[in-house]
């Protein structure tokens, strides 16, 4: 039975990211990728995702799967090919999903109060704090996943663009403060699955600038 | 084989807390409860959940394992009767979303908020508490007793707290919420929860959580 992937995605979204991550992980590459935009939705975006009204969404054989760490896990569920993205002992599992859950939790909305504000510095020492427990719970290990990239390393690489955007706004160094995450953020990069889902790195930059300048006019 | 020893840090009136028991309760696994003051956190709370400094916190066989919905899927993995997750992947993250936007939408932003709130913040946390709560009784609709059908399952213990401690808050916020004439699936669905036996003889007092919510109304009014 022919298979039908679709997502529903925006370039630079970091949450789309971390799905077409996933699905490269596993050798999927044969789906279409429709990209949105959220002051125009589609009236498929609107059909698939009526609750949120959001992207990523993936659509398989017409079935939609949306909230990015769920696709993630959906993936992982569906497609067996390669190696799984969630370890399978369940106490690893478990582990895991917290670390993806802290990423979630914390990283976008501290990261905002940095790039939305004129650099307020509770939210940098916050922010910061936040990189270096991650940077912690890596500890020496090659990828979160140990040996193996996974689950949390799915979720945090899709933030790798707005390093440099944090760091401009937030005015502080990545590597000066946590070298080894930094270090870990090159070595999944040169996994193919994630350098050929990286945005341009100056097109991604100028377009948070753009975005900045339009909520700050607001 | 190993022995299995499980123990649950929680607070007597967290609903995150709660499900997780419920889901230990359901499994039938043994397990031993400490109490915690979240007010006046222990020590041991403390080395145990230094990220989020919060309950529940499960330790099972010396693995620590915190936040309400990893500890539910972790307890759903590692004991096998009584599924709560259904097999089906897409039947999975239909739960899981399910289980996120409730949590997101009713839960921390929504029914406790409007409760707590006045005026207009009242209002627009009211309305959107509403159309979110509009959405679950969609998905309740011919379900049957429970969300995945006959049997209790994970989605149901992810929105448990809504049959028993969303009408404490309607009653401390003096707000109405969840009008059973507006949300026939949802009531009943709230009805077949509380008695469910896994759940009914392990809730919180009706008046203590009175006393409780009254007093925290006051201090974090909005």
């Amino acid at each position: 039975m022919a298979e039908e992937l679709i997502l529903l995605n925006i370039w630079a979204s970091p949450f789309g990211m971390r799905v077409r991550i996933a699905l490269a992980e596993k050798g999927v590459d044969g789906y279409e990728t429709r990209e949105e935009n959220l002051q125009n939705m589609s009236p498929l975006l609107l059909q698939m995702n009526p609750v949120h009204k959001k992207i990523p969404v993936l659509i398989h054989n017409g079935r939609p799967v949306c909230e990015s760490l769920i696709i993630v896990q959906y993936i992982d569920e569906v497609w067996k090919r390669g190696s799984p993205l969630l370890p399978s002992d369940p106490y690893r599992r478990a582990h895991a999903r917290f670390w993806a859950d802290y990423v979630d939790k914390k990283l976008y909305s501290l990261g905002k109060l940095i790039w939305l504000t004129t650099g307020e510095a509770a939210a940098k020492e916050e922010l910061i704090g936040c990189f270096k427990l991650l940077e912690g719970e890596l500890g020496d290990k090659t990828y979160f996943g140990g040996d193996s990239f996974g689950f949390v390393d799915v979720s945090l690489i899709s933030f790798y663009r707005w390093f440099n955007v944090f760091e401009h706004f937030g005015n502080f160094s990545m590597v000066v403060e946590c070298p080894k995450l930094v270090a870990w953020a090159h070595r999944c990069a040169e996994r193919e699955s994630v350098s050929k889902c990286l945005p341009n790195e100056q097109e991604f930059f100028d377009f948070v600038v753009e975005l900045r300048k339009k909520a700050m006019t607001k | 084989m190993e022995s299995q020893e499980v123990k649950l840090l929680g607070f007597w009136v967290s609903p995150f807390v709660h499900r997780v028991e419920w889901a230990l309760k359901l499994k039938g696994v043994p397990y031993e409860y400490i109490e915690e003051d979240i007010f006046n956190k222990s020590p041991l709370l403390l080395e145990l959940n230094p990220v989020h400094k919060k309950v529940p916190v499960l330790v099972h066989n010396q693995k620590v394992l915190a936040e309400s919905f990893v500890i539910l899927e972790y307890i759903d993995e590692n004991w096998k009767q009584c599924p709560l997750l259904p097999q089906d992947p897409y039947d999975r993250a239909k739960a899981r979303f399910w289980a996120k936007f409730a949590e997101e939408k009713i839960l921390s932003d929504g029914a406790w908020r409007a409760a707590r709130a006045k005026g207009d913040n009242r209002e627009k946390a009211l309305g959107s508490t509403i159309e979110a709560l509009e959405k679950i009784e969609g998905e309740l609709k011919g379900k049957g007793k429970f969300f995945g059908g006959e049997s209790i399952g994970y989605l149901d213990l992810a929105l448990g707290w809504i049959s028993y401690m969303l009408p404490v808050w309607e009653d401390v916020g003096s707000i109405k919420i969840m009008d059973p004439t507006r949300f026939p699936a949802t009531a009943a669905w709230m009805s077949e929860f509380v008695n469910h036996p896994a759940v009914k003889d392990s809730l919180p007092p009706r008046d203590k959580m009175i006393i409780y919510f009254e007093k925290r109304l006051k201090e974090l009014e909005i």
